[in-house]
């Protein structure tokens, strides 16, 4: 087969060569016409949903109702963003969900680069034994620990406050331990050994060399964890019980089963919520999309 | 609450410590009780032996994950074997019962329930959600101009995640002011009652895990960008047709990152909480996942014992449920090897 690429490439600009170096699209018009049909019957499909949860809370009551399906906005109620921020402590529940998201945040990226970095330039004996524990309690669902995991922040005392959805993030996840050793295996080793002949320690040169280097990394992981940790319910709905440390999800989820008639105002917060996720993912779409890619298991 | 804890919380409100930080005074001393000894012992190990010092550094790095993987995992699994095997409300002591939470739980007609709802949920929408996000990106990948513009669209739904998701579908499927029924009946058809219909409540929430598709296809968008394009041109000039290329070429190569996210898609599936929280187990218990039942057991009715017992029960299926993935998507992965890669065969059973 090898030989049969090189020939390819060495009979120059053969037709099939040449028809490729044409856009896709100008060599089977009838084709790209149905496909142009069939992204825009989707993105509908897609984006419908969406649009009418932004449409739906800027309407009244009654106007919801004779609206059903249009996304036409025929009424602008922006009271409906001032009622579900004054209905309910919003900012303080905003405040809780920024604590449970961005501490965390610094924690993982920590803990885990620092780890990350052990396993891809700190090969020593028993290292690859110790990575293939990371990897195997990846696959070990969260719920088994569930249980105990309650009955030791009950028994610290943390039952009710936030620290049980701060403090573990300062341990390390296996899949963030992952992506960073494969982000630290690909970068040069000369720079450990440049670093070494200057007599710099591990930690130092961890910190000063590698870090900063892996800034990708961190931008896209940093990503990817306030996406999770910000909608994170679980963690909330066994360990806040009391209004005072709601985080915005589990208010939401509360709101739905009292307010669960008022469809602009559950709307409105909705679109509250996830106006962080969006704002972000505008912001840093290409760094999102990089993340997600170097997740995907390659 | 442990005593010793009591006490060192007693300290720091003496000491007049504000309230909010009180409860993490006693996990901070002990942290730091533990960091002092490893910083002691490592400073003993590198005077006894002054050229491991890689190895030592290597230990220090990992340990915080090592501490949090025997605290928050190892002891917390182990103990759970204990906890399943007794009756205990958090506030009278455990009392050591057998098996009888697990004899309990095969007998349990709401587990049988939830074990039933929470598979048909995984075995149903994780191979709906791989077509689909896989035909996405194929589509996805054809050069058009403005193809950015429809990506983006298509990824934006992945961003309204979690309870916000949930709450916007049990609106878009409200039987009387719904998007979904309000189109229907346009078209002169009377929509069910979607979330409010026993028989219809699971196959709605496996339609609304469709939405969020957009995270799987740039995954495998980004795997399509990755194939080279010389085994494409090399089987064109073989003579193979569009539909032989994607067979013999664009499959394999995905195939390693097909298999990760049918994986990871099933353990998350089989995980599934939120949506059964929401809708409260749905009508007629239809929506009773697994992880709510077990949640509803634990911090609802404080059977600490029989939701320990469920949490195991939840870990065979999950792990039986990956083995069988695993094992039957052997033939089918091509890995890349620097030999110039390979088909996995099955191993061949002795005897």
């Amino acid at each position: 087969m090898a030989v049969l690429v090189e020939t390819g490439h060495a009979a120059g600009p053969s037709t099939t060569v040449r028809r490729a170096d044409r856009p896709y699209w100008r060599r089977n018009l009838p084709l790209t016409l149905v496909l142009y049909a069939v992204l825009a019957l989707g993105s509908l499909a897609f984006v419908y949903p969406f649009l009418w949860m932004i449409a739906t809370s800027l309407r009244s009551l009654a106007g919801v109702g004779s609206a059903g399906a249009s996304i036409w906005p025929s009424e602008f109620l922006w009271e409906n963003y001032t009622r579900a921020i004054t209905s309910f402590p919003f900012w303080r529940y905003a405040l809780n969900s920024l604590i449970t998201t961005l501490i965390p945040i610094v924690g993982t990226v920590f803990s885990c680069a620092l780890a990350g970095f052990a396993f891809a330039r700190l090969r020593v004996r028993f290292s690859g034994v110790v990575f293939a524990v990371v990897l195997a309690t990846m696959l070990l669902p969260g719920e088994v620990t569930m249980v105990p995991q309650f009955m030791l922040f009950n028994n610290l005392g943390m039952i009710d406050t936030l620290y049980p959805l701060i403090l573990p993030a300062f341990f390390g996840s296996p899949f963030y331990i992952f992506l960073f050793r494969q982000f630290f295996s690909r970068m040069p080793a000369e720079l450990a050994d440049a670093a070494v002949v200057d007599g710099c320690g591990w930690f130092k040169m961890f910190l000063l060399v590698y870090l900063p280097l892996a800034r990708p990394a961190v931008v896209a992981v940093s990503i990817l964890l306030f996406m999770s940790y910000w909608n994170n319910f679980l963690g909330p709905a066994i360990y806040i019980n009391s209004d005072q440390w709601k985080t915005l999800p589990l208010a939401l989820a509360g709101f739905q089963s009292v307010n669960g008639t008022d469809t602009p105002l559950l709307m409105a917060t909705s679109v509250l919520i996830t106006l962080p996720c969006l704002v972000i993912f505008f912001v840093a779409q290409k760094q999102i999309t990089n993340g997600i890619t170097f997740t995907g298991g390659r | 609450m442990n005593p010793t804890i009591g006490w060192i919380r007693q300290l720091a409100e003496s000491w007049g410590v504000p309230a909010v930080l009180v409860p993490l005074v006693p996990f901070l001393v002990l942290l730091v009780a533990l960091y002092a000894v490893i910083g002691l012992a490592a400073y003993g190990a590198k005077r006894a032996w002054p050229r491991a010092d890689k190895t030592i550094a290597f230990w220090l790095f990992i340990s915080p994950w090592l501490i949090g993987f025997l605290v928050f995992t190892v002891g917390p699994m182990l103990s759970s074997v204990y906890v399943s095997l007794t009756s205990w409300d958090l506030i009278t002591p455990p009392k050591f019962v057998g098996v009888a939470n697990y004899t309990e739980a095969f007998q349990d007609p709401r587990v049988g329930q939830a074990i039933k709802v929470t598979l048909l949920y995984a075995v149903i929408s994780v191979p709906l959600q791989t077509a689909l996000a896989f035909a996405v990106s194929l589509l996805m990948n054809v050069d058009l101009p403005g193809i950015r513009l429809f990506r983006t669209i298509w990824y934006l739904p992945s961003l309204v995640s979690g309870v916000a998701q949930i709450v916007l579908f049990l609106w878009v499927f409200n039987p009387q002011y719904g998007l979904v029924n309000d189109v229907l009946g346009k078209a002169g058809i009377q929509g069910p009652g979607w979330f409010n219909d026993a028989s219809w409540a699971l196959p709605t929430v496996i339609l609304m895990s469709l939405w969020t598709v957009g995270g799987a296809m740039v995954i495998y968008l980004a795997g399509l960008k990755d194939v080279p394009t010389s085994l494409y041109e090399a089987a064109a000039l073989d003579g193979a047709g569009r539909l032989r290329l994607f067979w013999h070429v664009t499959l394999p190569q995905l195939s390693p990152i097909i298999l990760f996210n049918v994986l990871t898609g099933i353990i998350g599936a089989l995980q599934i909480f939120t949506q059964g929280f929401i809708a409260n187990g749905g009508p007629k218990d239809s929506l009773l996942f697994f992880v709510y039942y077990l949640y509803d057991n634990a911090f609802q009715n404080f059977r600490m014992g029989y939701a320990s017992a469920l949490a195991w029960i939840l870990f065979v299926i999950i792990m039986a449920l990956t083995a069988v993935t695993l094992r039957g998507s052997a033939f089918a992965i091509y890995y890349e090897t620097e030999m110039g890669g390979r088909r996995r065969r099955p191993r061949l059973r002795k005897g």
